[in-house]
């Protein structure tokens, strides 16, 4: 079974480097664009076949190591 | 007094820190990260580099290693435990030390001397420096950012856990002072029980007029009395 897990710098966090991706692409001519943040994205494939029991897993994963908590929040997608 | 370096795949401060201690007349053994057992020891130094390339996090990877299971209960038994740059980075991975170091605001890697004060003279670490003390260390990290919560920020000011500030040559702790835009200027912190040291500068590389200056000797020197 296959998830997606997606993990981002909180809110309230300062993200350098997504700032300097915004004001590069504003300075290209983008100027719609209203703001970016630069995340981390996972693949995870798990040979448990129920989907609740899968999904605690890949939980404990971004607990334990993925996601720094004290900055970072994350989701889990099925895929 | 007895001291363990810790090595990872990546560290590359180990030898520095060596001969530091090995300078100042500690008893120094290297410990590979695989090992399950560390010596007896005094002191248990985490040292600078870049263990496992940074993949994931800057010492997210190091935090989880076979060794660390055992620096983590030496701590919990009161042992002093250093922890320097990337050190300083696999101590918050561990949760021996709480916040964590963002990228510098910069996201510049930040190669230089600098200026800190030394905020609290009174433990296992600086009791030989002086209050207030400023100090010319080496800096080189891209991930010195010091981050942390509220709670935390509150719980370092009111228990004096701050170690050290970025500040200027005459003290002053301001924004222009800031090297990383590390959250109030915080250059290391210890645990409540100021047993665990985390510092983002390099004591080790300032204990020899002939490559850089002496400021850093007394950190060693507090820890041998």
């Amino acid at each position: 079974m296959k998830f997606s897990v997606t993990v981002t710098l909180k809110k309230d966090v300062l993200d350098p480097q997504g700032k300097v991706v915004q004001n590069t692409l504003i300075n290209m001519g983008m100027s719609d664009l209203k703001s970016i943040r630069q995340g981390k994205h996972f693949e995870i494939d798990v040979s448990e076949n129920d989907q609740t029991v899968a999904e605690k897993k890949i939980d404990e994963m971004c607990r334990k190591l993925l996601v720094n908590l004290i900055i970072e929040d994350y989701k889990i997608n099925k895929i | 007094m007895k001291s363990s370096v810790i090595v990872f795949p990546g560290s590359n401060c180990d030898r520095d820190i060596a001969v530091a201690l090995e300078k100042m007349q500690f008893k120094n053994q290297m410990v590979w990260h695989k090992e399950t057992k560390l010596p007896k020891s005094d002191l248990i130094v985490v040292p600078g580099g870049f263990s496992y390339g940074d993949y994931l996090r800057s010492g997210a990877i190091a935090g989880k290693s076979l060794i660390i299971d055992e620096v983590i209960k030496a701590a919990k038994s009161g042992c002093l435990i250093l922890g320097i740059c990337n050190g300083f980075q696999i101590l918050t991975e561990t949760g021996l030390l709480k916040g964590t170091l963002l990228r510098n605001k910069n996201l510049k890697f930040i190669n230089k001397d600098v200026f800190i004060k030394v905020i609290n003279n009174e433990t296992r670490f600086s009791k030989k420096y002086k209050k207030d003390q400023i100090l010319k260390i080496n800096i080189a990290h891209n991930e010195g950012n010091f981050f942390t919560d509220h709670n935390h920020l509150n719980e370092l000011k009111d228990k004096n856990l701050i170690a050290f500030k970025y500040s200027d040559e005459k003290g002053n702790v301001s924004e222009n002072s800031n090297p990383n835009g590390s959250l109030e200027n915080i250059a290391g912190i210890y645990n409540a029980n100021k047993n665990i040291l985390g510092m983002m500068p390099h004591p080790e590389r300032m204990v020899d007029e002939i490559i850089s200056n002496k400021d850093g000797i007394n950190l060693f020197s507090s820890l041998l009395n």
